[in-house]
């Protein structure tokens, strides 16, 4: 259960304000969707939460410590491209977080060890539907079926936060369908927070608990780089959604009913 | 019909590769024919009869003087030579190109000294190598790995900067660290685009390699040819230069296929 606080952040490049006085506070197990305009800031709203950016001003805290300044096992990502290595197989794909957990030197586990992950990586599989492809590399895969891997490589290391850069805006109408169930089951039955960025309107309020809208605020004329974007709409997605051991559903902020 | 839309059939594509080949000995038979109507002795276009008889000779009958089949002994000084400058320049643009292409702090130190080394005409710095490592087989060697290991490095250091961004991220949030990112994402994933750097430094390589045989050597295929250039003896620098054609395109192709058979998921994840 993981909360998420975003305390006055602001990201400029070279003088050009990208997001400006970003104040946010992300409830344990809520399902954030970030929706805008190309080029207001969402993905780089996401990419200071993956440590990929540091803020320029202000904090970014993780259940109240100060977010690490590198990637780490905590925050799963899944991208909307290459977030799979294609020189190697799902499964293989899918065994490679417990196998740089397990291995320090060699990052590649054998005999028993191997097993066992093995095991633990067939039964995501299995959970995201791709036990029949577990021998056939990434390129062979469709791009419905890539994402899907995508999420079991994300899953195997159990982050708290999954980070989601518009893993599914590549997709067949239909195929997204059955990857949105897949998404919702996955948030359920775990209890990480998941933010994903998106610019499909419907999967936002499909997936999301909570919607935010990030905007560019009208601009000066003369001074257009000195406005960011922030958020202007934060909005509770109606009806509820109800994890099965979590009855009280995550609502905005630390607020548990609005 | 426009002619780009006539395609040829399946036999078709196995014959047409034939005639060009076919087209070059007809025409060398007769240039040499007309030749030998003027002068009998012609050494300029050797016959098909004289040139198989200089292959039986280097080929397949020991040498009077050392008893070795000559063919044979300087094939295996020359691919000694190359398979050895290409080993250290492999293993040098392997560890050198990882690093450089992943590390930023190296590759800002590192990567314009690299670009300055590629410059130099190795075949200018040949006479610097025979005096520092002697005319024996180190100076070929280190000839070749000059030649070509920059090259390699550069070429190596740009394929692993080319790898998506999104893919060392995930690498990271899955807990890997630099080194296991090395080992597991980035080295694997190069192997090969090292083959087909190999493959294109091939050429280079038996350019140099020839080139330091021509110059200072007791064997080798490019000492034979340059020593038969003082009695033009055409009937065997012919065959060579056909036997050095075939070796490299023979080790083109077995490169070519080790390729594939040890990395098959890299035909298609090329494609995407």
């Amino acid at each position: 259960m993981t909360t998420i606080s975003f305390q006055n952040v602001w990201k400029e490049y070279d003088g050009k304000v990208v997001l400006e006085k970003l104040s946010i506070e992300i409830a344990p197990h809520a399902f954030v969707a970030v929706v805008g305009p190309s080029g207001c800031g969402k993905t780089t709203f996401l990419r200071t939460l993956l440590s990929e950016e540091a803020p320029t001003r202000g904090r970014i805290l993780v259940d109240g410590a100060l977010l690490p300044r590198e990637p780490t096992v905590e925050r799963g990502v899944v991208f909307q491209r290459y977030s799979v290595f294609p020189h190697l197989t799902v499964l293989q794909n899918v065994i490679l977080g417990k196998e740089f957990a397990g291995s320090k030197f060699l990052g590649a586990l054998y005999g028993k060890a191997r097993r066992k992950a093995t095991d633990e990586a067939a039964a995501l599989l299995d959970e995201v539907g791709l036990t029949a492809a577990s021998a056939k590399y990434p390129a062979q895969l469709s791009g419905g079926m890539q994402q899907r891997l995508a999420l079991a490589q994300a899953l195997i290391t159990r982050p708290k936060i999954l980070l989601l850069d518009e893993p599914f805006g590549a997709l067949d109408p239909g195929i997204k369908a059955d990857i949105h169930e897949l998404m919702l089951r996955l948030w359920k039955e775990t209890q990480m927070t998941v933010v994903m960025v998106t610019h499909d309107l419907s999967e936002a309020f499909r997936l999301g608990t909570r919607v935010l809208t990030f905007e560019r605020k009208p601009n000066s004329e003369l001074e257009p780089d000195r406005f960011g974007a922030t958020v202007t709409r934060d909005l509770d997605v109606w009806p509820p959604k109800l994890a099965p051991w979590n009855t009280g559903a995550p609502r905005k902020g630390a607020r548990t009913s609005s | 019909m426009r002619i780009l839309a006539y395609r040829p059939n399946k036999r078709a594509s196995l014959l047409l590769p034939a005639i060009p080949f076919i087209l070059l000995i007809a025409l060398y038979s007769f240039g040499s024919i007309v030749r030998h109507v003027g002068n009998p002795d012609d050494k300029l276009l050797p016959g098909l009869a004289s040139l198989a008889d200089a292959v039986r000779r280097v080929a397949f009958l020991p040498d009077k003087r050392t008893g070795e089949i000559v063919l044979w002994s300087d094939t295996a000084a020359s691919l000694t030579r190359l398979g050895a400058g290409l080993f250290f320049a492999t293993l040098i643009s392997l560890v050198v190109g990882l690093t450089v292409g992943l590390l930023p702090y190296l590759r800002v130190l590192l990567s314009p000294f690299i670009a300055v080394l590629s410059m130099i005409p190795p075949l200018a710095v040949l006479p610097i190598l025979f005096i520092v490592f002697g005319l024996g087989e180190t100076s070929k060697i280190v000839l070749i790995v000059i030649g070509i290991a920059p090259f390699m490095t550069r070429d190596l250091a740009l394929r692993v900067a080319e790898i998506p961004a999104e893919q060392l991220i995930k690498a990271q949030t899955l807990g890997a660290t630099t080194w296991q990112i090395l080992l597991r994402v980035v080295a694997p994933q190069m192997m090969p685009r090292l083959i087909d750097s190999v493959r294109l430094s091939l050429g280079a390589a038996w350019l140099y390699l020839i080139a330091s045989e021509a110059i200072a050597a007791e064997s080798g295929l490019g000492y034979r040819i340059f020593l038969m250039r003082r009695y033009l003896a055409m009937d065997v620098i012919l065959p060579y230069v056909a036997w050095i054609t075939l070796l490299a395109f023979l080790s083109d192709f077995l490169l070519r296929a080790l390729q594939g058979r040890l990395f098959p998921w890299f035909a298609e994840a090329r494609v995407k």
